[in-house]
């Protein structure tokens, strides 16, 4: 493999995993607190529609983020509150919300007189510095080339990670994950952190859908974001509930999709190798890495939280 | 004692009442807590005395009646308004998250307004206040890497680190040697000297009598009276508690048992960690012969009844029953072998808290007859047979068709007790089989064991409870970090002794 390949590859891996370090962790976060969200897709979905809608109208990128980022809090709002306040099956709601997410981003795509769907964007993220910096070998491209979502998932991911282990407000959150009880007992205010976190990672999960619709594929289409928002879920486990890792892991899967077009250019035999077969690449390494992950002794140093899914009630004896 | 504490009063409850699903916990309870004295609240298990403690602590909130706090009128709406108020618990199942370190624990939740976690402040803090109270600790130590008796000091620590007037401490000694007692008990004194109020429950009347300034009595969630210690006489305080004169039953002396019925070699099994938790332990049980297993929880005794009733498979060594190895078998195969099993937590694992009582009595049995016919289960035998087995064994409160976690704590575990009876077990293996029950169910339960023991059952009681081992067994082995440390007659054993065991000061050579 030549070194402008392999470069055209990192390139990719990093813009197909920047939306999945959005999804990752805010899902962390979610899943931190003990709430699982299995409706990350349909938060996705709703946000990539919702900021496609907005630039669309205005021509306003940063107002387009802004409603993604609103639009993915306001369905994961849902979810928050079955599984926090009604204290249902989260995996049924969060499934549910999946659903009814990508159904809703469909109909909103073709909904009205001038649908969104075919349109490109009126305005796409592009890389924030140009010139010589760029030019740069390596270095260059890797850190000057990109777009500004793509630094600020950097910056969600550090901070993530600071917050959850260097603050206060991040040791109240790993506490209600782990015993909600203790917590309460200690004066932390469970349903409040819960609902905080249930609503960031719907904030970040819309924000990563936004990335598709307006960055990687800045056209509407009924499906913009292929199995992201699954694959998300799978990276929170594989990333071991550390935003830190989560930015290692997406851009694992991002060099995982992009490596069927990387193969296609090589020429033969690799361009032999069925593209569909490719495609599946991903998936088989998130199936691998689980089987990898949780097996064995492994499983114990793992750090899911104790408490997810588990709903919590006060006065339960 | 050491000060008199003063006539201020920390705390008032006036005319509280609480109920959980129907059943009074508190009934017009009134108490009185003075600043600077080590009150003890004496009852039975279930008569109110934790209720009283989560209400004063914001855990729940009582039905009816006033809570007044230094004078003026409170509600805590939860635990942080108690805590920031001044009045802490350190409950019987610890509040600690146990996946974090010590000084995390401090810090969760503390009310500094400061963003940033100072490791470095906390563990420095914790350090202090550590040898401040005699109380040493590792700031840096994760929970679930602490013994129970750490533990505990951790939960007391954390409450002097907000710096709590008000301390309640929910049976602090049920899982702690008599010497870690003792050292609590000093540690409770030099907070009551600082004018902190110590709240101390028990049900054990000699940690009372030693330790505490006054006592208040609860029966059946009513206030029964509040006296000085000093004027109290400990017959008097045991018939206020139970409400009338009344003797546990004790086993008899027997001087020969029968051939071997369970016989335990070099016994290893593994821990929810994968390290051991039972390390090579042996044993016989005779016919009609009653081991006890003594030990402070948590030292192994979870994995031992685990590997002998095969729920989990033991690592290495043998377990024979009556002459049949059963070391590998399913647990089916266990049932079918006639040995019987009482697990810690009723409607955890003995029982299936949804099914109705008829359905639960057979759970063992169903699958043979009359139970069963072919494949077919017969309706009319789960009604008859378990008409007869609430009969013969006095559960009460069983109302048909209707799931058995309505049912009392005394009357799930005779429940329990009777199923596992009704099997004709040749052994019985028993964890805490009298934990939680009041005295009445007590009793009951303590005559079905004793029973089984003169029809020449093999039994292993693990139990915290000294009282209740020293009752029922025979011989008494003294678990400690998963091994055998103390082996002797019952006859020859005291509290002292095998606390000293208990805590691995020392090891005798067993027998």
């Amino acid at each position: 493999m030549n070194e402008s390949l392999l470069m055209l590859t990192v390139m990719a891996a990093i813009g197909l995993g920047t939306p999945l370090i959005f999804a990752t962790v805010g899902e962390i976060l979610t899943e931190r607190s003990g709430i699982l969200n299995l409706g990350v897709q349909g938060m996705m979905l709703i946000g990539a529609v919702a900021g496609f809608w907005a630039t669309f109208t205005t021509g306003n990128l940063f107002l387009g983020v802004v409603i993604a980022i609103f639009a993915g809090a306001a369905l994961s709002s849902i979810h928050a509150f079955l599984s926090i306040t009604l204290r249902v099956s989260q995996i049924v709601s969060g499934l549910a919300l999946a659903i009814f997410g990508t159904g809703l981003a469909s109909f909103l795509g073709r909904a009205g007189g001038n649908p969104l769907v075919g349109n490109p964007s009126r305005a796409v993220f592009e890389p924030v510095f140009t010139g010589s910096i760029t030019e740069i070998p390596l270095i260059g491209p890797l850190l000057f080339g990109q777009d500004l979502l793509v630094y600020l998932s950097w910056a969600i991911a550090a901070g993530a990670s600071y917050y959850l282990f260097h603050t206060r407000m991040g040791l109240s959150l790993r506490a209600v994950g782990e015993d909600p009880a203790s917590a309460e007992s200690a004066g932390v205010n469970v349903s409040r952190i819960r609902y905080t976190h249930v609503l960031i990672g719907g904030a970040l999960a819309g924000l990563g859908g936004a990335y598709f619709s307006l960055a990687l594929t800045p056209t509407w289409q009924d499906d913009p974001i292929g199995a992201a928002g699954w694959i998300a879920i799978a990276l929170v486990i594989l990333s071991s509930w550390r935003p830190g890792r989560a930015v290692f892991a997406a851009y694992l899967f991002g060099a995982a999709e992009r490596v069927q077009f990387t193969l296609q250019t090589l020429g033969e035999p690799w361009s032999d190798i069925p593209s569909t077969l490719l495609a599946m690449l991903p998936f088989v390494l998130a199936i691998i890495a689980m089987i990898v992950l949780t097996s064995g002794k492994r499983a114990r140093y793992l750090g899911a939280p104790e408490a997810l899914a588990i709903p919590y009630f006060r006065e339960q004896r | 004692m050491t000060q008199a504490p003063t006539d201020t009063l920390a705390v008032e409850l006036c005319g509280v009442d609480k109920s959980f699903y129907g059943v009074k916990a508190n009934d017009n309870v009134d108490f009185k807590l003075a600043q600077g004295e080590v009150h003890a609240l004496l009852g039975e298990n279930g008569a109110g005395k934790s209720t009283l403690c989560s209400i004063l602590a914001g855990l729940y909130r009582p039905d009816a009646g006033d809570v007044f706090f230094e004078g003026e009128e409170v509600t805590f709406k939860n635990p942080k308004e108690a805590l920031a108020s001044g009045v802490g618990m350190v409950y019987q199942h610890f509040r600690l998250v146990s996946n974090l370190t010590v000084a995390e624990n401090f810090a969760l939740g503390h009310p500094d307004t400061g963003v940033r976690l100072n490791q470095k402040e906390i563990h420095k803090a914790a350090r202090e206040l550590g040898e401040k109270y005699d109380l040493p600790i590792d700031p840096a130590a994760r929970i679930w890497q602490l013994s129970v008796g750490e533990q505990q000091r951790v939960e007391i620590l954390k409450l002097l680190y907000r710096n709590v007037k008000i301390l309640i401490l929910d049976e602090p000694t049920a899982v702690l040697t008599p010497q870690e007692g003792q050292a609590l008990f000093k540690t409770m004194r030099q907070m009551a000297a600082e004018g902190r109020s110590v709240i101390f429950v028990s049900h054990k009347l000699d940690e009372v009598k030693q330790v505490s300034d006054r006592v208040t009595v609860l029966r059946n969630g009513k206030t029964v009276g509040g006296v000085a210690t000093a004027d109290a006489d400990t017959r008097e305080l045991a018939r206020m508690m139970v409400g009338r004169d009344l003797v546990l039953p004790t086993r008899d002396t027997v001087e020969d048992f029968g051939d071997v019925m369970l016989s335990v070699k070099d016994l290893h099994v593994p821990g929810d960690r994968g390290l051991e938790a039972v390390r090579g332990m042996s044993f016989d049980i005779r016919e009609g012969e009653v081991i006890g297993i003594a030990g402070v929880s948590g030292n192994g005794q979870r994995e031992l009844a685990y590997g002998l009733v095969g729920l989990r498979k033991p690592s290495a060594g043998s377990v024979v029953l009556d002459g049949a190895d059963i070391t590998n078998n399913t647990v089916l195969e266990h049932i079918d072998a006639h040995q019987g099993y009482v697990p810690q937590s009723r409607l955890g694992m003995g029982l299936a808290p949804g099914l109705t009582t008829d359905e639960n009595l057979a759970l063992k049995a169903y699958r043979s007859p009359p139970y069963s016919k072919g494949r077919r289960l017969v309706a009319s035998a789960f009604r008859d047979e378990g008409d007869r087995i609430v009969d013969e064994y006095d559960i009460r409160g069983v109302r048909p068709g209707l799931p058995i976690r309505l049912l009392s704590g005394g009357n799930l575990q005779k429940a329990l007790v009777a199923r596992e009876i009704e099997l004709e077990p040749k052994v019985l293996i028993l964890r805490s089989p009298t934990r939680g029950l009041d005295v009445g169910a007590t009793e009951q339960v303590r005559n079905l064991i004793l029973k089984e023991r003169a029809r020449g059952v093999a039994t292993l009681l693990i139990s915290e409870d000294l009282d209740e081992l020293l009752a029922l067994s025979d011989r008494l082995l003294v678990i400690f970090e998963g091994e055998i440390v103390g082996e002797m007659p019952a006859e020859e054993a005291t509290a002292e002794r095998l606390g000293l065991l208990m805590s691995g000061q020392v090891e005798e050579a067993s027998a």
